[in-house]
């Protein structure tokens, strides 16, 4: 039962990735990209992430997936992109590379020095270690504001800064200070 | 406190977070448009999180799941500002291809 549900998973999230990558329509991208996002947090459901999960669904098919969309469908670019390449090769010479790169990711796989060693100590462990530890949620919880706690607060600083940033790009340029103020002014009337 | 963790060995996890992220990176390579290609990398982002739950579950450790934690919200500050720029560029140029971007390019070759 395992492992119908991890080839059916996997099946789906590869046809998805294929899917994001040969589709001609920008649209039926996005749509594909959730397939293989929301196969992702199958898999991390089989592997006991229990937060992760749920913070796939809502971070990534939630709030990234539907960004994608409002810009294809504000800005208008579902075209279709020429078929000719400017860049002879291009395509071939890309497979080719691909296909390098997945065998040099299997070999990595096989390989300790690459993926590290079990770690000996108990306070970080999944499973076991006791159940003062608590489940998934508060294990990541207590992983996270203790020994990750100065990340977290950097991620809290960086996300401010993405906000800040989006909204500064994302303003009308090119035009006078003046016209700038006024289209301010119509988007906080509108909102 | 059930413990969900499957019997499913790590190498099919391994090697399909390998394929996923393969092909993400030829369709980053091979894509013109813009949009497809953010999309892209972020199959790429989604393979390396499988990957980071896999060893976690491997060498049982949660730290394994916080990183994951963390890429997820580096992507999506990622994916703000990117859009951001994308969005920018397609006011000044109409057109959101790799291929309008060649300010760079000789004009003379």
């Amino acid at each position: 039962m395992e492992y119908f549900i991890f080839f059916l998973a996997a099946a789906l999230a590869l046809a998805g990735a294929l899917g994001v990558v040969l589709l001609r329509n920008p649209a039926h991208c996005a749509l594909s990209l959730v397939v293989t996002l929301i196969s992702v947090a199958i898999f991390f459901a089989q592997l006991g992430a229990a937060l992760l999960v749920a913070m796939q669904i809502i971070v990534y098919a939630g709030a990234i997936v539907v960004l994608f969309l409002f810009v294809i469908m504000l800005l208008g670019v579902d075209r279709k992109e020429s078929v000719e390449e400017p860049l002879k090769f291009q395509r071939p010479v890309a497979l080719v590379l691909g296909v390098i790169l997945f065998a040099e990711v299997v070999f990595l796989i096989g390989h300790q020095w690459a993926t590290g060693a079990s770690s000996s100590g108990t306070a970080h462990a999944i499973h076991g270690g006791g159940a003062g530890l608590g489940g998934n949620v508060e294990r990541v919880a207590r992983s996270l504001f203790t020994d990750f706690l100065w990340p977290f607060e950097i991620t809290a600083a960086l996300l401010v800064l993405a906000v800040v940033g989006a909204v500064v790009l994302a303003r009308r340029s090119g035009e006078s200070a003046d016209t700038v103020g006024a289209g301010a002014a119509e988007s906080g009337e509108a909102g | 406190m059930p413990v969900l963790a499957t019997t499913i060995d790590a190498g099919w996890y391994l090697v399909l977070a390998s394929l996923i992220f393969t092909i993400g990176a030829a369709g980053l390579l091979t894509r013109r448009n813009v949009l497809v290609m953010f999309m892209c990398v972020e199959l790429m982002l989604n393979a390396v999180n499988l990957t980071f739950v896999t060893f976690a579950r491997e060498l049982n450790d949660i730290r394994g799941q916080v990183i994951v934690f963390f890429i997820l919200a580096v992507a999506a500050a990622e994916v703000a500002v990117g859009l951001a720029i994308i969005v920018a560029i397609f006011r000044r140029r109409r057109g959101a291809t790799a291929d309008d971007l060649d300010l760079l390019k000789d004009p003379t070759a």
